[in-house]
Order: C-alpha cells, then sequence, then structure tokens
C-alpha cells in the first residue's frame, strides 16, 4: 500500500511561486540494521522522487539510506499556466507511488 | 542528633523544588525547532496523517465497527481523550484500555496489542478529536488516590542513577541534556509521531524510555502502576491543550 499526501494551492496568480508539499509513507528501512539474531534487514527505500507540471519536469529528487522513514518533501515553482501536477515516488521492491493535483492559474 | 530529622527535611526541601506553578508550565512543544512545530502545525504534513487515516478505516469499519454505536466520531469522541486515564468500573484505565475494553466486551473481539498499528491509528483518531481542548481530567476521591499514586511514583528515586522523573522535569526543565532540552514532561501529544522513532507511539512508550534511561526497569505496558503515573502527568498537564497527535524530535 503506497499512500502519499500532496498539498498543492487550488489556484495562483501567473508567476507567483508556489510551495509544494509532500509525505510518502515509507519505513526507509537503511540496509545497516540487524534483527536480534544478527541477520541483516535488506534495505528497502525510495530511491527516486519526481514532479512534472503539465508534462514538464520542473523538480527530481535522489533519496538515500540516511533519509528518515514517511520522506517530507517541500520544494517550490512558478506557477506558469493552467494544468495537472504529476508526482511520482520509485523506490527498493518495485515501490511505486503516484499522485496528481490539478493547479488554476490566472 | 535530634536535628537530624529537620536537616533532611531541609536538604530534601532545596532537592526537591516540587511541582511546577500552573502558569509557567509549558507543553514540550515549546521546547521544540521551527522545523519541527512546522510538521506538527500543518496537519496535511504531519506523518502522524497516516495513523489519522488508518483510525477513521478502523472507526467505521467491519461488522459491528465502532460508529455503529457511538456514530461519527468527530462528534460523539470530541472532549474524550481529555478525561483519560479515568475510574472505570472501579479501574483505572487509560485511553487504550478502553479501547480494547469496548473491543472485547462490545464487539467480541480480540484486543489489539499495545503499540500495534492499530491500537495506535485508534486512540490517536479518538485524541484527534480533542485537539485544541484542555485536558479536563475529574479529580475526584476515586480517582484522587491513584493521583496521589502516580505522584509519589513521579517523585521516587529509581533505577541504577537514582534518579527521580521530577528531578529532571520539575526541577531541572529547561535546562540541557545531552544538548536537547529537558522539558516539563506534560502528556498533551499523546499518541505522538516521534522522530527518533520514525514512528507515532504511545505514552507508555516515551515512559518507560525514560525508566530505560535512569537504568530502572520499566513496568510491563499497561501495569497500574504505569496507569497511575500517566493519570498523575495528565492531572498535573490539567488545563493544557491537547494537540494530539503531536509531533516530537
Amino acid at each position: 500500500m503506497a499512500r502519499v499526501a500532496v498539498t498543492v494551492p487550488a489556484s495562483a496568480k501567473r508567476g507567483e511561486v508556489i510551495e509544494i508539499k509532500t509525505l510518502a509513507e515509507h519505513a526507509m528501512e537503511n540496509g545497516f540494521r540487524r534483527t536480534q539474531t544478527g541477520e541483516l534487514i535488506p534495505r528497502d527505500i525510495i530511491t527516486q522522487f519526481s514532479c512534472s507540471y503539465n508534462g514538464v519536469e520542473v523538480f527530481r529528487a535522489e533519496l538515500h539510506p540516511a533519509v528518515a522513514a514517511n520522506p517530507l518533501i517541500t520544494f517550490t515553482t512558478v506557477a506558469t499556466e493552467s494544468g495537472t501536477l504529476e508526482f511520482k515516488w520509485t523506490g527498493d521492491n518495485g515501490y511505486v507511488a503516484t499522485h496528481s493535483a490539478k493547479i488554476a492559474v490566472a | 542528633m535530634r536535628l537530624a530529622p529537620l536537616l533532611l527535611a531541609a536538604v530534601c526541601a532545596a532537592v526537591y523544588a516540587g511541582e511546577i506553578p500552573l502558569a509557567e508550565r509549558r507543553s514540550g512543544y515549546e521546547f521544540m525547532g521551527p522545523q519541527t512545530r512546522a510538521m506538527q502545525d500543518d496537519e496535511a504534513t504531519s506523518p502522524a496523517l497516516f495513523w489519522l487515516m488508518d483510525g477513521e478505516t478502523l472507526w467505521n469499519g467491519g461488522r459491528a465497527s465502532c460508529a455503529s454505536c457511538h456514530g461519527d466520531a468527530r462528534e460523539s469522541m470530541k472532549g474524550v481523550a481529555t478525561r483519560y486515564p479515568r475510574v472505570v468500573g472501579g479501574k483505572l484505565v487509560n485511553l487504550e484500555q478502553r479501547i480494547n475494553a469496548c473491543r472485547v466486551e462490545r464487539q467480541k473481539a480480540v484486543p489489539y496489542p499495545y503499540e500495534s498499528k492499530e491500537l495506535l491509528a485508534l486512540t490517536a483518531y479518538v485524541g484527534r478529536q480533542s485537539r485544541g481542548l484542555p485536558i479536563a481530567l475529574e479529580a475526584d476521591a476515586a480517582t484522587q488516590r491513584y493521583i496521589d499514586a502516580g505522584r509519589e511514583r513521579f517523585e521516587r528515586p529509581q533505577g541504577q542513577l537514582n534518579l527521580a522523573c521530577a528531578q529532571c522535569h520539575d526541577d531541572n526543565w529547561g535546562k540541557s541534556l545531552a544538548g536537547t532540552p529537558v522539558p516539563q514532561a506534560h502528556p498533551t501529544g499523546y499518541p505522538l509521531y516521534r522522530l527518533e522513532w520514525q514512528s507515532l507511539g504511545s505514552l507508555e512508550r516515551r515512559l518507560r524510555n525514560c525508566m530505560i534511561g535512569v537504568r530502572a526497569e520499566p513496568y510491563a505496558y499497561g501495569a497500574p502502576e504505569m496507569v497511575e503515573l500517566e493519570l498523575y502527568l495528565m492531572w498535573r498537564a490539567r488545563g493544557m491543550k491537547l494537540e494530539t497527535p503531536a509531533v516530537r524530535p
């Protein structure tokens, strides 16, 4: 189950800098921890996050084992035109989560 | 030699500054940095959100759901978490135990284990409905006995380090312990998302942390001693606003 929460302003003025907040539910198991019997717990993390605005990539992040669980990624972009923001998280063991949000630009 | 008890009393008075005056109480929130505060303030991006989602699903799910008796939690559970732990049928219970009692007696289901995702989710969801409301425990005769027992436990030195809760949280709050501020230990936001845990956790989990810290043997989850301590802490924080589910570092 790949749950995410994204906050995007519903509307903005053209040229305005908008803040986008994204949260993904993920344990971010770093691959260095061991069980009580000494076996290594395999790494299981989100490795990449990207956001595209009407098909154009505006933000990308690579995530590493030091990132905490349930990573919160906040970034800004310029509101250029009305349309859709597409968010995608990918990671180990076939983890994929997507989300899209509409924005009206006047 | 006759002076000894008097001297001892004087020394004790100097060591234990006593309870924090009501007006000087500060939530753990006020000891946090701006980034951690922002996480708690914006519910849309607080990691506790996922537990609240699960809690809502559990509340409404199943044949004999919580909702089938209690209806909409946003109405029926408003203020409930401000009154726990409380005496129910002659026994002191915290919110987790109350939820589990309801599961066993009414829903004929097995109780959720302590710190299970389900129990934390339901407790957080019920607690969320009281966010912003003042803690409103009733200190009647039946409850006062447990408050006193909890206070006694709070002030008693324990563990190999021989430290009482009060020595840090009444007498030395605001100072630093290994670089982190010592808060006043008001349980205003449980269950809360602790960055150190990378997860939601209960007040009992937090109390066990402190007990292990002073190298005492922690009470088991749900032990009467634990619930008395929870009650005393909630009573000590009476009138303060509930922040459930809070975020702490």
